[in-house]
């Protein structure tokens, strides 16, 4: 049995998630050969430490570790210094900007020779290739599945099961908010505000939705995509953006007509993200808060996969996914 | 030269071997036969569509030779596109001139609007319009999309273009 010991930065909604799917699936990772303990978990008003391994079940019922929880008042970058552990989860709001305070957290781990796992794309828009060259100059692993697609495959689908295949292009739908808004604008003809209310009132969509309408999110996603599968220099400011907000009921109802639906698109290496029209037939064609991607290969074709963008435990478990490959697998998706 | 051709063949055995030969016998391309069995004319003829290449030189010879085999040639055109697709404006399309829009990709010579459809909700509102656009070559379509969203951002409307072209 190989015990991970990890340190947990960040305890949101995604922190949570992860909790949840570590105690759900202990069994089963048990029988993987693997004893996940999270030796602490930090979040913005302190930390709890237990050598022995953290009760998720405590950190469950509170919203913030302030509520009792507790045993330190140590921030995050003190926790993955000062706390022995193998891998760092980072899971901190993201801020594509300048990165912070992920950025940070990551380079300390990986500094340490200390594994990371994280669905925080702030710090890989930011600085990809100075962290990929970080993890490997000190003998360390970075994944990051979760800050794509959620729980499609598709860093670990190019890495590892096409590996052999170059990767002539990636498009697809990569945010299930605009995916949940556009396919209620057609379906039911509710113009742009009345489908965005609707998506605020079911949690689907952000009080303040810009970072997904505005197509933010899907091009920090392309960034990433840009220079991990496709061994790019590129920053946010490169990636071309024209979000949903001027989308029209009268447009997808002249889509619908002749067989088209209209999808929020990106695509690497255009570096492109836009409203495009979308055969019917095409496997593109989900709705709902679903994502989906097609992988053009020179080998095998195009490969399209579709899946859940978001939500609490399905980012956790890409997370959960990432964790299992680093200690069940050999290095082959290290060789960028 | 790209070239579209209707015949009509009598039904009886071999009439289709018969209309393909002067392809063959004149270094024509053929791209396409469409061999409508089940839509006989009311003379009891076979209708077939034809996409070919050749050289402009040896159209008469084939038509001779077509019409020496007994194969009635209904039409013949050039068929200079070969790429289409399908585009959504969206904005003040009409009040930004949507004739002068269109004459930017009618005027390359390799790209035409070919179908034009138009919402508009209200005077104030934005306006949706979907257009086809037909071109004659893969190359010669992306300098008409091109075009189109040059002509987009000058006049603040959003172009939403296919994932896809679609070969005709």
């Amino acid at each position: 049995m190989k015990e991970i010991r990890i340190s947990q930065v960040g305890c949101g909604i995604v922190g949570h998630g992860f909790l949840e799917v570590v105690r759900r699936k202990r069994d089963m990772l048990r029988d993987l050969g693997l004893d996940l303990k999270i030796v602490s978990v930090t979040d913005h008003t302190g930390t709890i430490y237990e050598k022995n391994g953290v009760d998720p079940k405590k950190v469950l019922g509170v919203k913030t570790l302030a509520e009792g929880v507790a045993n330190s008042d140590m921030k995050g970058l003190e926790a993955i210094e000062e706390i022995e552990s193998d891998l760092v989860v980072e899971v901190t709001p993201t801020n594509i900007d300048h990165g912070q305070p992920g950025l940070g957290h990551m380079e300390m781990a990986l500094t340490q020779g200390k594994n990371v796992v994280t669905s925080n794309k702030g710090p890989l828009v930011v600085a990809f290739n100075r962290l990929k060259d970080l993890a490997g100059e000190n003998g360390a692993r970075l994944k990051y599945e979760a800050t794509v697609g959620g729980t499609m495959p598709l860093i670990s689908l190019v890495e590892r099961n096409l590996v052999g295949n170059n990767i002539l292009g990636i498009k697809g739908i990569f945010n299930g908010t605009c995916n949940y808004i556009l396919t209620r604008m057609m379906e039911e003809g509710y113009p742009y505000g009345y489908a965005l209310m609707e998506a605020q009132e079911l949690g689907i969509a952000e009080a303040d939705p810009a970072y997904d309408v505005e197509g933010i999110d899907t091009a920090a996603k392309m960034t990433i995509l840009a220079n991990s599968v496709f061994g790019m220099n590129v920053k946010y400011d490169d990636i071309d953006v024209t979000g949903i907000t001027d989308i029209t009921t009268e447009s997808l109802a002249l889509a619908r007509d002749r067989g088209y639906l209209i999808k929020l698109i990106g695509e690497v290496p255009a570096l492109t993200v836009k409203p495009m029209l979308v055969p019917r037939r095409s496997p593109l064609a989900v709705g709902g808060t679903l994502n989906a991607a097609s992988i053009e290969t020179d080998l095998s074709g195009t490969i399209t996969v579709t899946g859940l963008g978001a939500g609490s435990i399905e980012t956790a478990s890409a997370i959960l996914s990432d964790i299992v490959n680093i200690y069940t697998t050999r290095n082959i998706d290290d060789r960028s | 030269m790209r070239l579209s051709m209707d015949l009509e063949l009598q039904d009886v055995p071999g009439q289709l071997i018969l209309a393909l030969e002067p392809f063959r016998l004149y270094k024509g391309n053929i791209i396409s036969v469409v061999h409508h069995r089940d839509r006989k004319t009311p003379r009891g003829t076979i209708p077939v569509q034809l996409v070919f290449e050749i050289s402009g030189s040896r159209i008469e010879q084939v038509k001779n030779h077509l019409k020496k085999n007994n194969i009635s040639v209904v039409r013949i055109g050039e068929d200079r596109f070969v790429e289409e697709v399908s585009v959504l404006l969206v904005g003040h399309v009409v009040d930004s001139d949507l004739g002068d829009t269109i004459n930017q990709i009618d005027s390359t010579g390799f790209a035409e609007v070919v179908d034009l459809c138009l919402k508009m909700p209200g005077i104030e509102d934005p306006s949706s319009a979907y257009i086809k656009i037909r071109a004659t070559g893969k190359e010669e379509m992306s300098k008409a999309l091109a075009i189109l969203r040059e002509v987009g951002v000058q006049k603040d409307l959003l172009v939403i273009e296919p994932i896809e072209a679609e070969m005709l």
